[in-house]
């Protein structure tokens, strides 16, 4: 009897874990966030970087087109990326960067904008990167094109390149 | 022409394997002593074909022969020599011929040295490890084969992954994988061993070879892995709890723990049952962990390779191998009778399964978890350092004593007379604890105990040794050495953990900088051409204002162009009693360079540390040989 309850509970969890990996696997789109192009983005709060702002998806209203910009200061791919942001800054007219700082000490975020140079219009915090999975974000660094009706028109996953940042002044003309 | 022989090769390997099941089927209602000569000629012809095509393999990586997509996708004529050859098993394809060579070069040696012993139980393992070759031999020919063509032909290839061309990277996978692939040995053994009713004693001394080759070589595995990410990745870190890495962290505790069960067995002619579950483990948790990393199912920084279909392959067959090993344990099981006392041997090493499997646990919940929760809830969580920091370290404390104090008791009963010796020992540990507090500075209490501890095991062991030295007796010297490794490597985690100074500032050449005892000036920066990458190098001179002793140190941006990739070199210096580590990186458009030193205290004991403790398994291995 209590063998025929093990065996019974072993295989149920054998199947259990199975079947997870294998729904996993067939659900890979969830990973592929691109399938969240065309829809809008989901309402958020986070503090400002210097906690002296809430930043929020009103202030992504008042701005024709966003790139919301997740980085942080201990990410090899994000300062490789860097240039490419500073330049959007200064060259993409109807453009606003959102930077979102993901699970960093502000501190060494301060630091890296000081030393770096800081393109972004906001800066906020996510020090615990919860928001960020909410944006479809787990590893850093992306970027998000949003107009000002928060839909999403662009998802740029890893660091951006020269085809990229091409490609994001040629949309927010 | 190389592409039509290896696929020849590993066809023959294949068809090979076929038959070595067919004839072990028919060997078995053969009612002799031995294994069919004929059935030792086609293993050798099968090891034989496998080698062979992982050779061809590695030829068309050196010759750069990009009629293959795999060495076009994998390598560049202008790459080192070193790294052409690593170029053989840094992709997915070329590392599951190396897997496939190991599962048959294992299957090879256990046949030829278990030569003498029960037939059927050869056999049976014979069975098995085909069934298993043969899975991985399908795999690789419908979906990941290293041979395949392109055409037309590239002139050039695409380049191997910089960060990846590392010597502790490029030997990184072969030794894991002995570690992994060889524990296929006795998954199958394990299973043969139920159904051929070959059981205790004589099954503990037929695998327990094996499974002290696969626990030193994972263990070396993991530490090449971790040299890897210390002194590539330039954060200065060497273990990042990242789900690919626990990957290969989850079979070891299980080996650890079969390791030390398999004595029990030998010795005591008990818990044979759970020493079947643990063979099975070992290997389903390995395999478990390919699954996890080569799917994508992970999603971690580490995924180099993945690819859906391979994932839903490996989950098939892990299913399969699963299911034939829960059904074949309990068909084939009996029930066991165990009366151990508390205070014996068997009880304190079967402490260690305890301890491996509380860790097991934990490492496992924290990777398979995120995943349950995502497929079942659509919630994302990330599971980083701080929830092991919380739920591992506190543990290591006791098992560090354990681990101090198992070794002393006797077999079946024991009375404790070394009460005192033990505490004089926690005090000496105690005072060596405050004494490293106050040279270094300060830290927390869990840091504190887990360094007593530590210190309680080296201490331990190395009067053990002492022992050892004086008169030969003692036996264990392989245990001492492995479990002092363990006590040194913990010991050295802490404090390099708990004492690391760092700095973090931006200088431009000419320019100094001091900080605490030391300055730094930026000299020069020098732009130099190598064989497959350009360089920017900074030269610094580090002086130590209180002892005036300077060093200059090297640190390099590079500049791959196959693929375009910038890394970040760090220069380390190391010495016996610490590690200075500089790294640089170039800041646009501007003369400045980011400057990060860390001084890092006994970083290379734990590279010591690790390789003691797979000594220790290489030694017990001499041991069983020449005896």
């Amino acid at each position: 009897m209590k063998k025929t309850f093990l065996k019974l509970i072993l295989f149920a969890l054998a199947i259990f874990i199975i079947g997870t990996f294998y729904v996993g696997l067939k659900k890979t789109e969830i990973y592929d966030t691109k399938n969240l192009i065309g829809t809008n983005l989901d309402n958020f709060t986070l503090n400002s970087l210097n906690e002296d702002l809430e930043i929020n998806q009103e202030l992504i209203k008042e701005n024709q087109y966003n790139l919301i910009n997740f980085w942080a200061s201990w990410c090899g791919p994000c300062r490789a990326e860097h240039k490419y942001l500073m330049n959007l800054n200064r060259n993409a007219k109807n453009l606003k960067l959102i930077g979102i700082n993901f699970k960093d000490d502000k501190k060494n975020a301060n630091k890296f904008l000081s030393k770096f140079g800081d393109p972004y219009h906001y800066s906020a915090a996510d020090s615990e990167g919860k928001v960020s999975i909410n944006f479809g974000v787990y590893g850093i660094p992306e970027s998000i094109l949003v107009d000002n009706n928060l839909k999403i028109i662009k998802k740029f996953i890893g660091p951006l390149n020269q085809d990229e940042y091409k490609d994001i002044i040629n949309l927010t003309k | 022409m190389l592409s039509n022989t290896g696929i020849t090769l590993v066809i023959l390997t294949t068809l090979l394997s076929i038959t070595v099941i067919y004839k072990s089927f028919v060997d078995l209602h053969i009612k002799n002593n031995l294994v069919n000569q004929k059935i030792l000629n086609l293993v050798t012809f099968q090891t034989t074909f496998s080698i062979l095509s992982f050779i061809v393999l590695i030829v068309a990586f050196v010759i750069s022969d990009f009629s293959l997509v795999n060495v076009y996708e994998n390598s560049h004529t202008k790459k080192p020599l070193f790294y052409k050859i690593s170029g053989a098993w840094g992709s997915h394809e070329g590392s599951l011929l190396l897997w496939i060579n190991i599962l048959v070069i294992f299957s090879f040696l256990f046949l030829v040295f278990t030569k003498h012993n029960n037939k059927s139980y050869l056999l049976y393992t014979l069975i098995f490890q085909n069934f298993l070759i043969l899975g991985f031999l399908i795999f690789l020919l419908i979906n990941s084969n290293p041979f395949s063509k392109i055409y037309p032909i590239p002139i050039e290839g695409l380049g191997l992954n910089p960060i990846l061309q590392d010597p502790a990277l490029a030997i990184h996978p072969p030794l894991l994988y002995i570690g992994f692939v060889g524990s296929s040995i006795y998954f199958s053994a394990g299973i043969a061993s139920l159904i051929s009713n070959c059981r205790d004693k004589f099954f503990a001394k037929s695998i327990k070879p094996w499974v002290l080759i696969s626990w030193s070589f994972q263990t070396l595995g993991i530490t090449a892995g971790s040299i890897w990410a210390y002194y590539e990745l330039g954060w200065g870190g060497f273990w990042f709890w990242d789900p690919v890495e626990n990957a290969s962290l989850m079979p070891w505790f299980v080996i650890t723990a079969l390791m030390h069960s398999v004595i029990v067995l030998e010795k005591r002619n008990s818990i044979y049952s759970w020493v079947i579950i643990l063979c099975l483990l070992t290997f389903t948790i390995s395999v478990t962990g390919t699954f996890l990393v080569r799917s994508g199912i992970l999603n971690s920084v580490h995924t180099f390779a993945n690819d859906p279909s391979r994932g839903l392959y490996i989950l098939i067959f892990l299913s399969l191998m699963i299911f034939l090993a829960l059904i074949v344990f309990f068909r084939y099981s009996k029930k066991e009778e165990y009366n151990f006392l508390l205070k014996s041997k068997e009880t304190l090493i079967l402490a260690n399964n305890w301890f491996m499997f509380f860790f097991l646990t934990a490492v496992m919940i924290g990777t398979l978890y995120p995943i349950i929760l995502e497929v079942l809830n659509n919630t994302k969580i990330s599971v980083g350092p701080p929830f092991y920091s919380a739920v591992i370290f506190p543990f290591v404390i006791p098992f560090l004593i354990f681990m101090a104090l198992g070794p002393k008791i006797n077999w079946i009963k024991n009375k404790y007379k070394e009460f005192l010796s033990n505490f004089l020992i926690l005090i000496a540990a105690i005072i060596l604890n405050f004494l490293i507090y106050f040279l270094l500075g300060k830290y927390s209490i869990i840091s504190n105990l887990i360094i007593i501890s530590s210190i309680f095991l080296i201490i331990h062991s190395v009067k053990d040794l002492l022992t050892f030295f004086k008169n030969k007796t003692v036996s264990d010297i392989s245990r001492i050495i492995s479990h002092l490794g363990f006590g040194m490597l913990i010991l050295f985690i802490g404090i390099s953990h708990n004492f690391t100074t760092e700095n973090d500032f931006n200088l431009k050449v000419g320019e100094k900088k001091k900080f605490s005892v030391y300055q730094i000036n930026f000299n020069s920066i020098q732009m130099e051409n190598e064989k497959n990458y350009k360089k920017i190098v900074g030269e610094f001179r580090l002086i130590n204002l209180k002892s005036n002793f300077e060093e200059i140190l090297y640190p390099e941006i590079r500049i791959y162009e196959q693929p375009e990739t910038l890394t970040y070199e760090a220069s380390i210096k190391t010495k016996l009693s610490s590690d200075i580590y500089l790294t640089m990186s170039n800041i646009s458009r501007s003369d400045y360079y980011n400057i990060k030193f860390q001084k890092k205290p006994f970083m290379i004991w734990i590279w010591i540390s690790a390789i003691l403790i797979a000594s220790g398994g290489f030694i017990r291995l001499i041991k069983i040989k020449t005896r």
